[in-house]
């Protein structure tokens, strides 16, 4: 029986938490042709358009752009399924160790892994000159060489632990014992059984999560910044850069940059499309030989290597942060600091580090909290209307997802404005509780979906209204996934650069825009200081989320 | 004869006591208004001594006016820029979130232009009295723009190179001998990309050294003054470009990061706009103590730093107390602290009475920093237009 | 007019024909009415009709009344059916004692009166001192016991049985069985029990009802 209720509590958040964004989006778009009052550009027009052909290196930058985030959204898938494949039967032990990864934000993953493979960077260092000869560094494009293959390195090794995490969560729904054994009896070792039938209808289950993936990595701006071509950077960058520039004339490019940006991972989209469809072709062609080859396990084994170095990466990343925070005059070919000194925390300390990081971890707590409840608002709207499955709007939630930070900014920014939030910490945290909810929300759905009704209906017959049932039966029976959700939520908060910036109009600081603004100072004691706290309060959420959650199982 | 004389003297002494106390009221008005309010200061975040020096002005600000300093954080000041003009967009007028600005050269020009400054408010800043505002002096022109009043000035910066003189203990003093240099030693010199102030500001130093007729700088740049006074830089630069590091291919995004890659051993040298910010770097274990900074033999670029007020600024007096306060000799002398910023006073020191101009004389001096003879004199900024074509030529010549 | 009553009640999904033919069928306290059928006729569906917990993808017809009132339209949480499923679907999170509390019917007020009529029933289902055992340590047999005491402490005024013995081993089952006829025949309300276990339905000795198509 449906009732109007809880239709309107989806509709109350769809059009809160979803809407923005597509607004946001027509009004960057109707920018990007003219439609801009302030610069005294009315008038519908091209103009925007033809100045931004004009910029020189554009067709260069959508290029380096598309193949970087193709690569690195590629790499990170083919990784993915080395480490699900090579920790098979141990999925648990997987899913424990990759949420610090997930956790880590992109800058400060970003920061330490440019310091770790430039030609003077740690490991260079390490080998110098003993193994390499080398008295000053060579003179090698790494990072941000031209191609992008450093960004697409970056990439990789940052989403890895997303789409592995991912395909971990959809993989109780195939019967993979049961295809194992049926290889087997059919003569096909392992990795060529897992390769040929479980690995395809698993790349369907995590599909959605993949396209993400290839539209972030279309649309990153701050590890590109920091680990992308420079000469010309990547078109997000680009338009970053032009909607900063100190030439107001370079805004209208800039807008419809900003715009390019969704043409462009439309593109990608197009082009991973096709590739799935020749991909599945060579499979089927690969199955109808039915070679029992040992090639797809060398395969698999050197994708789960791989993982092992990306994630070695990775920790090596943030172990060099955290030697930089106590670094004092670390030169090249030196493998360790001079000597170890606190001046890099204790000016931090003199410049509020500790305030800072209450706040962005008050901003986080309370952006979690409200995104979770909006997602457990959404699903128990979603159960009282007598819904099973997902629905058709719940597929909006993907849409923050989908399209590029930098062509909503502006239209967030009008948005906020206009209500009259414009730099105010209420508009932060709305744009936070923006990019969480969809967050929350799918950390959540799954095992929301999965809790077994029976439960409920049980609980119902005992005389429980939807209230009582809410409150002390689903909720406590989804401490875990609630934990989860709301660890995934801070986290997102905590790693947010650009919403931040633009929606706090600059005035609402968090440890995230001071990482970043310090990253272009020249202190790298200081900067690898903020950027080792930044990293540090998602990993400690996730810590507690496990915590808590374990004390429940005991 | 002394009567009519003496009725004049008096009618003009009263008529500049009224005017003064005219000035005093409606700054007291200022101060009143100001008390309690959060001044939200757009600056440059790159750099923690300027972000501790602001903490410290916040305190003393405090302390006299009542008035709490808020530092925004900027890694672009183009970014303030772009958020005052999201709000004129957005229909706004007034409450806007930037207080003020920390700005220059083309950021001033296109602010100014499009109508997104409050003012004139400089003659109203009773420490005004010490600035040499007369038309075209330093304090009043901002890369030969008439600041007009809109822009009061706060510190003084200068064009240095930065050498590892355990390295390199001959450097080259001019453009013309660093390509020389570049050459014997290919890939181990580079520049911040022009689309960044610093690196714009070396293709300027270049220009200013190498162009046929510098006064034609101080004018906009005509398409023929233009290409007849660049012709020599691009010549110059094309021969530089292939033997600059990674063979000109790429460039490091500001002078900070330029800093950390004379640090890594990378190249051989930095730049800044602030001669002693590489004794600072040494004082912290971040550049090693062989650093040496020094300017061009011909003279360097130098100009001054402004702070400007948004339109719609929520603080107005708030920033106006603030901007007064920077100019405050006992301020400026703080500033020119080398343990503080080490940032030139841009006060006319002919102006000072000798117990305001006592601070300045007791400051601290440092081997590290390059002496007056080694910074060279220092030569007028072209107009901005110069640096907005050089650096969208040079994005073009560089272009893959 | 007491006792549970069946007018003409059928279900059907969407676009479908109905899962059995309409059902006629009335309970009257302290019996206890046995529903046989083959699998899939829509036995467990139909108890979840009774008692108010099937989805809204279903097309029901007809009529149930409790005691006279009709139940079309009153949530599940307001009809005081009690519903026993196959599993005995003990909240996980809560201990013996707590599960026990949570069908414990409002009327029984304060601390120490809740905490006895808690105790009783565990006395009564043989198990006295286990309140604060967690669900997961107990046996089968013992779960089925407590959930049955948890719906019988919610003071149903009928009470449905869902192949509630299913899991159990014919030793257990029998013993079971009898303790859950005992205390249902005791509460003096009408049971309709649902099985295709034909030593269930001779035990029950009450009338039983073939569903056909």
């Amino acid at each position: 029986m449906a009732r109007p209720g809880p239709a309107l509590v989806r509709a109350a958040l769809g059009v809160g938490l979803i809407l923005p964004f597509a607004a946001a989006a027509a009004i960057t778009l109707a920018a990007s042709f003219g439609l801009l009052p302030a610069l005294g550009g009315q008038a519908f027009g091209l103009d925007p358009w033809v100045r931004l052909l004009d910029q020189p290196g554009l067709a260069r930058s959508v290029g380096v752009t598309l193949l970087a985030g193709l690569l690195g959204t590629a790499l990170a898938l083919g990784l993915a399924f080395g480490l699900v494949f090579a920790l098979r039967g141990r999925e648990g032990r997987l899913a424990r160790l990759l949420p610090p990864f997930l956790a880590t934000p992109h800058a400060a993953l970003a920061i330490g892994l440019a310091f770790l493979i430039a030609p003077s960077g740690w490991i260079g260092r390490a080998l110098s000159p003993w193994a390499t000869g080398w008295l000053t560094p060579p003179d090698w494009p790494v990072p941000q060489d031209g191609a992008g293959l450093s960004l697409a390195l970056g990439l990789a090794v940052k989403e890895l632990p997303f789409l592995a995490l991912m395909m971990l969560a959809a993989l109780p729904r195939l019967p993979v014992v049961r295809h194992l054994a049926e290889g087997a009896t059919l003569g096909y070792g392992a990795a060529h059984a897992w390769a040929g039938l479980v690995a395809p209808e698993l790349y369907r289950l995590v599909r959605l999560p993949v396209y993400a993936t290839l539209a972030f990595s279309l649309s990153v701006v701050d590890m590109a910044l920091i680990l992308g071509p420079t000469l010309p950077p990547t078109l997000p960058v680009a338009a970053a850069r032009w909607l900063m520039a100190p030439d107001l004339a370079l805004y209208l490019p800039g807008l419809a940059a900003a715009t390019l940006c969704a043409g462009l991972v439309a593109l990608g989209f197009l082009v991973w499309w096709l590739a799935e469809r020749v991909a599945a072709a060579l499979l089927r062609a690969w199955l109808m030989r039915g070679q029992r080859a040992k090639g797809s396990g060398r395969v698999l084994g050197f994708a789960a290597a791989g993982a092992g170095v990306a994630l070695a990466l990775a920790t090596l990343s943030l172990a060099a942060l955290a030697v930089w925070t106590l670094a004092w005059g670390w030169r090249f070919p030196d493998a360790w600091p001079e000597r170890l000194t606190l001046q890099g925390w204790q000016s931090a300390g003199r410049e509020g580090i500790w305030g800072l990081a209450a706040r962005t971890a008050a901003l986080g707590v309370a952006a979690s909290l409200l995104s979770v409840l909006c997602a457990i608002a959404w699903l128990e709207a979603g159960t009282r209307a007598g819904r099973e499955g997902p629905g058709r709007i719940e597929g909006a939630v993907w849409l923050p997802l989908l399209l590029p930070q930098v062509a909503l900014m502006f239209g967030l920014q009008v948005i906020a404005a206009r209500a009259g939030l414009a730099g105010a910490a209420g508009a932060v945290l709305w744009g936070h509780v923006l990019y969480a909810f969809p967050y929350a929300l799918l950390a959540l759905a799954g095992p929301w979906r999965r809790l077994d009704p029976r439960l409920l209906q049980a609980g119902a017959t005992l005389g429980a209204g939807p209230w009582r049932r809410l409150l002390t039966l689903r909720l406590p029976l989804l401490r875990g996934p609630l934990l989860a959700a709301a660890a995934l939520a801070l986290s997102v908060s905590v790693a947010l650069y650009v919403p931040t910036l633009f929606l706090g109009a600059g005035r609402i600081a968090t440890l995230t825009t001071e990482a970043v603004a310090l990253a272009s100072g020249a202190d790298r004691r200081l900067g690898a200081t903020y950027a080792l706290l930044q990293a540090a309060l998602p990993l400690l959420a996730f810590a507690l989320a496990a915590l808590l959650s374990r004390k429940e199982g005991a | 004869m002394k009567a009519p004389l003496l009725a004049a003297l008096g009618f003009a002494i009263a008529a500049m006591a009224q005017a003064t106390m005219a000035l005093a009221a409606t700054w007291d008005e200022t101060l009143d208004k100001a008390r309690g309010q959060t001044v939200y200061f757009n600056a440059w975040g790159g750099d923690e001594r300027t972000n501790s020096f602001l903490t410290w002005a916040d305190q003393e600000m405090q302390a006299r006016y009542g008035v709490h300093v808020q530092q925004v954080k900027l890694s672009d000041t183009g970014e303030a820029v772009a958020r005052v003009l999201a709000e004129k967009t957005a229909g706004q007028t007034k409450d806007g979130s930037g207080d003020l600005i920390w700005i220059n050269g083309a950021n001033f020009l296109s602010m100014k232009e499009k109508g997104l400054l409050y003012g004139p408010f400089v003659a109203d800043l009773p420490n005004a009295r010490y600035l040499d505002l007369t038309p075209g002096s330093a304090a009043a022109t901002d890369f030969t723009i008439p600041t007009d009043g809109y822009e009061a000035p706060w510190r003084l910066a200068k064009f240095v190179l930065t050498v590892d003189s355990a390295r390199e203990p001959n450097p080259p003093r001019s453009m013309v001998a660093l390509a020389g240099w570049a050459a014997a030693h290919p890939g181990r010199f580079t520049h911040p990309t022009a689309a960044n102030f610093m690196g714009a500001t070396f293709l300027k130093q270049a220009l200013v050294e190498l162009a046929p007729d510098p006064r034609a700088l101080a004018l906009p740049p005509t398409d023929a003054s233009y290409a007849a006074q660049t012709a020599p830089l691009w010549a110059w630069y094309d021969a530089l470009r292939p033997n600059l590091w990674r063979k000109g291919t790429a460039f490091p995004e500001n002078e900070s990061a330029l800093q950390k890659m004379l640090n890594d051993g990378e190249v051989d040298f930095a730049m800044a706009f602030d001669p002693a910010a590489a004794a600072a770097a040494v004082e912290k274990g971040l550049l090693p103590p062989t650093v040496r900074s020094y300017g061009m033999a011909g003279g360097s670029l130098g100009n001054m730093s402004f702070v400007a007020i948004p339109f719609d600024a929520a603080h107005r007096e708030g920033a106006m107390v603030l901007a007064n306060f920077l100019l405050d000799p006992a301020t400026q002398a703080h500033a020119q602290d080398l343990r503080v910023l080490g940032a030139a006073s841009v006060l006319d020191p002919a102006k000072l009475s000798p117990a305001e101009a006592a601070p300045f004389a007791a400051l601290p001096s440092s081997p590290a920093l390059p002496t007056a003879a080694e910074l060279g004199a220092t030569l007028p900024e072209p107009h901005p237009d110069w640096m907005v074509r050089l650096a969208a030529d040079w994005a073009k010549r560089t272009a893959p | 007019m007491s006792g549970l009553a069946l007018d003409a009640v059928s279900l059907a999904q969407p676009g479908a024909a109905p899962l059995f033919a309409p059902l006629m069928l009335t309970v009257p306290p302290g019996q206890v009415t046995v529903v046989m059928g083959p699998s899939g006729i829509g036995k467990s569906t139909l108890l979840a009709h009774i008692a108010g917990v099937l989805g809204p993808d279903w097309v029901t017809r007809g009529r149930v009344t409790l005691d006279g009132r009709d139940l079309a339209g009153v949530p599940a949480e307001r009809r005081r059916v009690g519903l026993m499923f196959q599993d005995a679907l003990l909240f996980p999170h809560l201990s013996v004692g707590a599960n026990l509390a949570f069908g414990l019917a409002p009327e029984v007020r304060g601390r120490a009166a809740r905490r006895a009529a808690v105790e009783e029933a565990l006395r009564q289902a043989g198990m006295a001192g286990l309140a604060d055992r967690d669900p997961a340590s107990l046996s089968g047999g013992q779960a089925a016991r407590v959930a049955l005491m948890r719906t019988l402490l919610a003071r149903p005024r009928a009470l449905l049985l869902d192949e509630p013995f299913s899991r159990l081993d014919t030793a257990l089952r029998a013993d079971l069985r009898a303790f859950v006829f005992a205390h249902a025949t005791a509460a003096a309300i009408p049971v309709l029990l649902v099985t295709h276990d034909a030593a269930d339905a001779a035990a029950a000795a009450g009338p039983v009802i073939q569903l056909r198509p």
